[in-house]
């Protein structure tokens, strides 16, 4: 039996049609994936499912049956439960309490009756939940198998998870696998929201892909590759780009870094004794599991952090104790995961754009907006970043967003770019753009430090991959020896 | 049934102009019913409070002298709060501002009120600017809560006045209403209308108000402030030096609210009192609040707080009410107007059932 069927759901916000008569059917005991790039409509299809937002026209059966669902409330009486990327879980509560918080029947709260019911139901679902633990004692991995158990808690048997991984460090994300497999054997219907070719392929048995709001097909795993899936998606052929393979030359070393050692916000030593260097032209990869140093390791290149002890020397000077601005001076780029840290959301493209580097748009203490008009219009033609000067930088999507910090760090010619999980989150297209950039930068001759949790985009671009386990770096292989293995094994802290 | 639902939603412009607008019309509804209760009919109570004051030409520019303060506060507190700088303590600093007026006032005589004037000025600003140094020094260096320490700074500068006042500039003038010796004609503020209170402060504090919207909007400084302002992180990961963009924008705000002193007392009152001030650098922070940060903005809601003012004691005066009516319709105007800032952010929508 189908446990959700939805019909010809059409949905439009002012000028734009989100979703275009859209069939879509989700069987029982099965892990559907709903796959597009971003602004694809698979959201919107979802919040409809769940009662967040009414289809223009359209209907929807649930087990056979014709529903109207306009809240989540009534979603959830239909046994309709959706788990998005950002948790509803109140974090000095214990994990009982949350549960219990949506139940609303009666006047008293039974906490120990509820903690009973809570028990019974994870033993009878085969989930560990922990149901005294403080919800901000959970790692982000516990957190979202709370929020799936209370959508079971509360009798759903449809199951929406929205990009469920993209929190997720890799071994969350097997375990969330298997959480999810273990419900579909018990009969759920579960519809994943995703953009990841790989995991699509790795868990789901059907696969629906939206394209531009209109449905493009249902496929089978079985019958389809990842090549044909990502032609379905992007509606073209070429998919994935790589590094050309270059020639060893001896080069000048732009950056060498030498025993950096650096202390977290929490006082623990982020970074032990790093040693690494970087040439003209090419692309050092920092491979790690998120959370071993990373972060650490680009803030201190960015000056954010000051290091503890240990040298960097960008060009045979020293910089490991120099402030943002004197970074930006000597013609470091940066571009650091979280894009809310170098843009100020409710200033405008442009004035985000020259920001780094006021002082060249300024004559004697005033703002020139005809120069800076000037390049940035000719920077958005240029990284074809759908915006507007004057757009207020929070209102670009994700890519968008990319793009311009791209620019402003590239249109520099930086000598060293530092970039930061460039891609994540970003649809294909987005990605593939990036990437690209990245490689013409180094073509170009600039050294390029790049992080990245994607393992892909590591053996794509890079020259060399260095891995970083606990704050120091494993081991440091030119990428055309390394195996995904053997990296994989130094990322888990296995010894050489 | 009907149901609503408020969800996340950016407001097109012309909600954003609209808000401040439906706020004061939101507030004259609510006051209503407490005049009602009062047994006075809204009406005419709003006709005293609106109209009137606006129908008689000494009302018209008493209005503008009650203004005359406010557009500093309130471009004062909008400077610092564009920053991400709290500043509450533009009360204090306009006391120092008014302290400092007095002591020059004693003791600079005998020169052009040409030479006078602009030394009060600068004295103002300076004394505003030095009260505003301590907590955001605390704030740069420390990271201590400006909101509190700008506060609380308010209350030591009270103790410093009534020291003065009961100590070293003791007059017998007024005896139980403590004030200082009457400032010299050098420093009295030029009268932009004979025979009226209106004086040079007025056109002082539109040009200042002019001076700082062109520093937020045109100037290198301004972006810098206003980056750090809505984005601490970010200004500081793009090179700018948040900290020093800080503590320019604190004393600047400081040294504007000091001015307004400085004008209390050399066209207003020509000696210092205790009760100068009675929350002027308070309302600014409601001022700033209605005009949204924007200096220009300032100018129409600090006329608006100077007819609220005005028009407080024409209602008292018709109707017999208390003329903390005006304190009343202030304090709810800040809590409405705050609660409507919501709709920039979200929109209230019908739930179909």
């Amino acid at each position: 039996m189908n446990a959700v069927e939805m019909h010809n759901i059409t949905k439009t916000f002012g000028d734009l049609t989100a979703n275009n008569q859209v069939n879509f059917t989700v069987a029982e005991g099965e892990i559907h994936a709903l796959l597009g790039e971003n602004g694809a409509g698979k959201t919107t299809l979802m919040r409809i499912l769940y009662g967040l937002y009414q289809a223009d026209s359209g209907e929807i059966y649930l087990h056979d049956h014709k529903v109207e669902i306009s809240s989540p409330n009534d979603a959830i009486k239909c046994g309709v439960g959706m788990v998005t990327q950002h948790f509803t879980l109140v974090s000095n509560l214990t994990v009982t309490e949350n549960l219990l918080m949506s139940e609303r029947k009666g006047f008293l709260l039974n906490i120990p009756d509820g903690r009973e019911r809570i028990l019974t139901t994870a033993k009878k679902f085969g989930i560990p939940i922990q149901p005294d633990t403080l919800v901000k004692h959970l790692s982000v991995g516990e957190k979202q198998r709370v929020e799936i158990f209370k959508a079971l808690f509360r009798n759903a048997r449809v199951l929406i998870m929205d990009e469920p991984t993209a929190v997720l460090v890799p071994q969350e994300i097997d375990q969330l696998m298997e959480t999810l497999q273990n419900l579909r054997s018990q009969g759920f219907a579960i519809i994943f929201i995703s953009h990841k070719l790989n995991e699509v392929m790795t868990i789901c048995d059907r696969i629906t892909v939206l394209r531009d709001g209109e449905m493009i097909g249902t496929v089978n795993k079985k019958d389809v590759t990842q090549e044909e899936l990502a032609k379905m998606m992007v509606g073209r052929e070429t998919f994935g780009i790589s590094r050309e393979s270059r020639k060893e030359e001896q080069q000048q070393i732009i950056l060498d870094v030498k025993d950096l050692s650096a202390i977290d916000k929490k006082g623990h030593l982020a970074l032990n004794n790093i040693s690494f260097n970087i040439k003209k032209g090419e692309i050092l990869g920092v491979a790690g599991v998120s959370g071993n140093g990373q972060s650490e390791l680009a803030q201190a290149l960015s000056g954010m952090l000051k290091p503890k002890s240990g040298s960097v020397l960008f060009k045979g000077k020293e910089i490991s104790k120099c402030t943002p601005a004197e970074i930006i001076k000597v013609g470091i780029g940066r571009i650091p995961e979280e894009r809310n840290t170098s843009v100020v959301n409710e200033m405008t493209v442009a004035e985000n754009i020259v920001m780094e580097h006021i002082d060249e748009f300024t004559d004697n203490g005033l703002i020139n907006k005809r120069k800076i008009m000037e390049i940035c219009e000719k920077l958005i033609a240029d990284f074809n970043i759908k915006a507007k000067p004057g757009d207020r930088i929070r209102t670009l999507s994700g890519g968008n967003m990319q793009k311009a910090l791209l620019a402003r760090v590239l249109y520099r010619k930086p000598e060293l770019i530092i970039v930061s999980q460039p891609t994540r989150g970003l649809d294909v297209g987005a990605t593939e753009y990036i990437r690209l950039k990245l490689l013409e930068q180094a073509k170009m001759g600039a050294a390029v430090l790049l992080f990245s949790e994607d393992l892909d985009e590591i053996f794509a671009l890079s020259d060399r991959i260095a891995v970083i386990y606990e704050g120091r770096i494993m081991d440091i292989i030119p990428s055309t020896k390394a195996t995904v293995e053997q990296v994989g094994l130094l990322m888990a802290g296995a010894s050489k | 049934m009907i149901k609503f639902r408020l969800e996340k939603h950016s407001s097109p412009y012309w909600v954003r102009i609209i808000i401040p607008f439906a706020a004061i019309l939101v507030t004259f509804l609510i006051t209503s019913i407490i005049l009602m209760v009062s047994h006075v009919n809204p009406i005419e109570a709003f006709y005293y409070f609106l109209v009137e004051p606006l129908s008689a030409k000494a009302s018209l520019i008493e209005v503008l002298v009650k203004s005359t303060p406010l557009f500093l506060t309130g471009v004062a507190v909008s400077l610092a709060f564009a920053s991400g700088y709290w500043n509450i303590g533009a009360e204090g600093q306009l006391i120092a501002g008014a302290t400092a007026g007095a002591g020059i006032g004693m003791i600079v005589q005998g020169v052009s009120q040409w030479v006078g004037i602009p030394i009060m000025i600068i004295g103002g600003f300076l004394a505003g600017a030095l009260w505003a140094l301590l907590p955001a020094i605390l704030k740069v260096k420390l990271s201590v809560d400006e909101i509190v320490t700008t506060l609380l700074m308010n209350y030591v500068i009270l103790y410093l006045v009534s020291f003065l006042l009961n100590g070293p500039w003791k007059t017998t003038t007024n005896p139980g209403w403590p004030q200082s010796p009457e400032i010299s004609l050098s420093t009295t503020f030029v009268k932009l209308i004979p025979k009226t209170r209106l004086h040079i402060g007025f056109v002082i504090a539109l040009v200042i108000i002019l001076v700082v919207w062109f520093l937020l909007t045109k100037t290198k400084l301004g972006y810098q402030m206003r980056a750090s302002g809505i984005g601490r992180q970010a200004a500081y990961f793009t090179g700018i030096n948040v900290n020093r963009t800080i503590l320019i924008s604190a004393l600047l705000s400081g040294g504007i609210a000091g001015i307004a002193g400085a004008a209390e007392v050399g066209g207003i009152h020509y000696h210092l009192i205790e009760a100068l001030s009675g929350g002027l650098g308070y309302t600014g922070i409601i001022i700033a609040t209605l005009s949204a940060l924007n200096p220009l903005a300032v100018i129409p809601s600090a006329l608006f707080f100077g007819l609220i003012e005005t028009g407080a004691r024409s209602v008292s005066r018709a109707l017999g009410t208390p003329i903390h009516l005006g304190g009343i319709v202030e304090g709810m105007l800040l809590l409405i107007i705050l609660g409507a800032f919501l709709f920039q952010e979200y929109r209230i929508r019908r739930v179909k059932k």
